[in-house]
């Protein structure tokens, strides 16, 4: 049997080790599992000018080598696997991984996203030769050589001020009108500015070519149609992102880009299963955002196992009849009702146990039992509901729960 | 792993009769300084076969040379001739599936 984590967080991008920071610290049992290098696309950014506090430094591989360190201060425990699938079971949740398989009360997904591919002629065949997602790997590669970067957004044009230190010409191809880029204003600016980026405006790269390694890319104006062939060294695509979650399909509901749909405590539609970072479908995908969410996740978490524990407690391991009251603050029938029923259960205590529960608050025991609407009475043995009431609870049909509990 | 550089790159790895790992490396490149480690164990366990390493900062014309354009790239040599290539997109057990393949 493999052992039972409280939490587990699948991504030690900045959103999961965010996550596991909180987590662990509160005393949670907490696993990472990561497929790759812990740090995520976070950390292959050689700038990193934005997040709060860090500006000097400016390295991402350094941050997030400091978040780890962070998370494994306060116990946090890694694993080096890939997540193949999730699945639910018994209130637990079970993840497949390529090597191994883990359980736990709570999963936190983080995978992020990886780059999208142009999908273009010769992308694929030269990828690794000349053909790159990553400037931080390869730019050393292509000292004095010329390159081309394909986007407009921060993540191109950003990559693009870095690879000018060594590339003797980097030129973007932009779908844009010329002077419009979708990165932020001092980031375009800085680019513009610079002696040794250029700009082609209204255009697509539309093939990639050369032998054993790329030697030109064929760049197609939109406007006119017209191709031209520009000589190339190495050409860095920067055109989004693809969040990881093809192995969540069959149980998330995710967007049509496959982001994961969350309210804002980080909850998908899995009671226990929470979502952080890029994955999201969000407005803002940065660092700072995907540590934020980290943070709220974790601490959903930690609610949803106090409440899987209360459940334990309450249900699970009780010996038996049990009436269960379910109220909200919100409906005043509900409320009226909490009274009555604590005043017949005082006068039976030696026949049957009672616990009224707040449907708001206590999420987890209001699904188990199917609960969506208040008041409801119900009487239940350990998970058994051996009677049911809903909607208008007429003292007559209160006591004839009350009466079976008291026979059971 | 042996180090090696531009000036010993022919003797160490083209001039070799018998199987040569080399791993071209940047320490700027994330993936290839997580990759280092498993490398070490790999080399540790397959003793009979050398494994060198080569920074490509000091060294970036051998690595154009030998038609290395992306990082990080392990690459399979035997009598001074490519045998097989990883770059971009593989794991530390793929570079165990070449080996054995390649020692069998
Ligand atoms: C080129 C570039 C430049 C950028 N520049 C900046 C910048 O200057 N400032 C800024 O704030 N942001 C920047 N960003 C954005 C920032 O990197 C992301 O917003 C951030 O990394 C998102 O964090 P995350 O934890 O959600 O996901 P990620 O960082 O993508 O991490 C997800 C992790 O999950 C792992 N994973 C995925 N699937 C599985 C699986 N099935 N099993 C196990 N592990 C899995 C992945 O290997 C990865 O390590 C940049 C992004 C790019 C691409």
């Amino acid at each position: 049997m493999e052992k039972n984590y409280d939490v587990i967080i699948i991504g030690a991008g900045p959103a999961g080790l965010s996550a596991g920071i909180y987590a662990s610290r509160a005393g949670l049992e907490t696993l990472i599992i990561e497929k790759k290098i812990p740090g995520g696309q976070a950390a292959i950014t050689e700038h990193l000018e934005n997040y709060p506090g860090y500006f000097q430094q400016g390295n991402g591989a350094e941050l997030m080598k400091r978040m780890k360190d962070h998370a494994t201060h306060y116990g946090c425990l890694f694993a080096r696997d890939e997540v193949l699938s999730l699945e639910l079971q018994d209130g637990l949740k079970l993840l497949r991984g390529k090597k191994h398989n883990y359980v736990s009360r709570a999963v936190i997904v983080a995978v992020g996203s990886k780059p999208r591919e142009l999908g273009v002629p010769g992308e694929k065949e030269l990828s690794g030769k000349g053909v790159s997602y990553c400037a931080t790997c390869d730019a050393d590669l292509f000292q004095d050589l010329e390159l081309v970067v394909v986007g407009s957004g921060n993540a191109a044009v950003e990559e693009a001020i870095y690879l000018a230190r060594f590339a003797a010409r980097v030129t973007i191809v932009s779908v844009h009108n010329s002077g419009n880029l979708d990165a932020e204003g001092i980031t375009s600016e800085r680019a513009m500015k610079h002696p040794r980026i250029e700009f082609i405006w209204e255009s697509v790269v539309d093939e990639i070519t050369g032998e054993e390694s790329v030697e030109a890319v064929a760049v197609k104006n939109l406007k006119t149609g017209n191709r031209d062939r520009v000589k190339a060294d190495g050409v860095f695509i920067y055109v989004g992102s693809v969040p990881q979650t093809g192995f969540l399909q069959s149980v998330l509901e995710l967007s049509h880009s496959g982001h994961i749909e969350t309210d804002e405590k980080m909850e998908t539609g899995l009671l226990g299963v929470f979502a952080a970072g890029d994955v999201r479908r969000k407005p803002v995908r940065q660092v700072v955002t995907a540590a934020a969410d980290g943070a709220v996740a974790a601490v959903a978490a930690e609610k949803h196992i106090r409440q899987h524990n209360y459940y334990r407690q309450q249900i699970q391991d009780r010996k038996g009849p049990l009436v269960l009251l379910f109220w909200s603050p919100l409906n005043q029938d509900s409320i009226d009702l909490i009274p009555v029923v604590e005043e017949f259960a005082r006068e039976h205590s030696n026949k049957f146990d009672f616990l009224k529960v707040c449907v708001d608050r206590e999420r987890l025991i209001s699904e188990k039992f199917n609960v969506e609407t208040v008041p409801q009475l119900l009487l239940v043995n350990r998970e058994d509901v051996l009677t049911r009431a809903s909607g208008e609870i007429s003292p007559s049909r209160m006591e004839d729960i009350l009466t079976i509990a008291r026979r059971e | 792993m042996l180090e090696i550089n531009k000036d010993n790159f022919q003797e160490q790895v083209l001039d070799s009769p018998d199987l040569v790992v080399v791993d071209f490396w940047s320490p700027k490149c994330e993936p290839c300084m997580e990759l280092k480690p498993h490398l070490e164990q790999l080399a540790a366990k397959y003793s009979q076969v050398k494994f060198c390493e080569l920074n490509i900062i000091p060294n970036r014309r051998t690595a154009l040379n030998q038609k290395v354009f992306g990082l990080p790239a392990i690459v399979f040599y035997r009598q001074g001739k490519k045998v097989a290539e990883l770059t971009r997109e593989f794991e530390i057990e793929d570079v165990e599936a070449k080996l054995k393949e390649l020692t069998e």
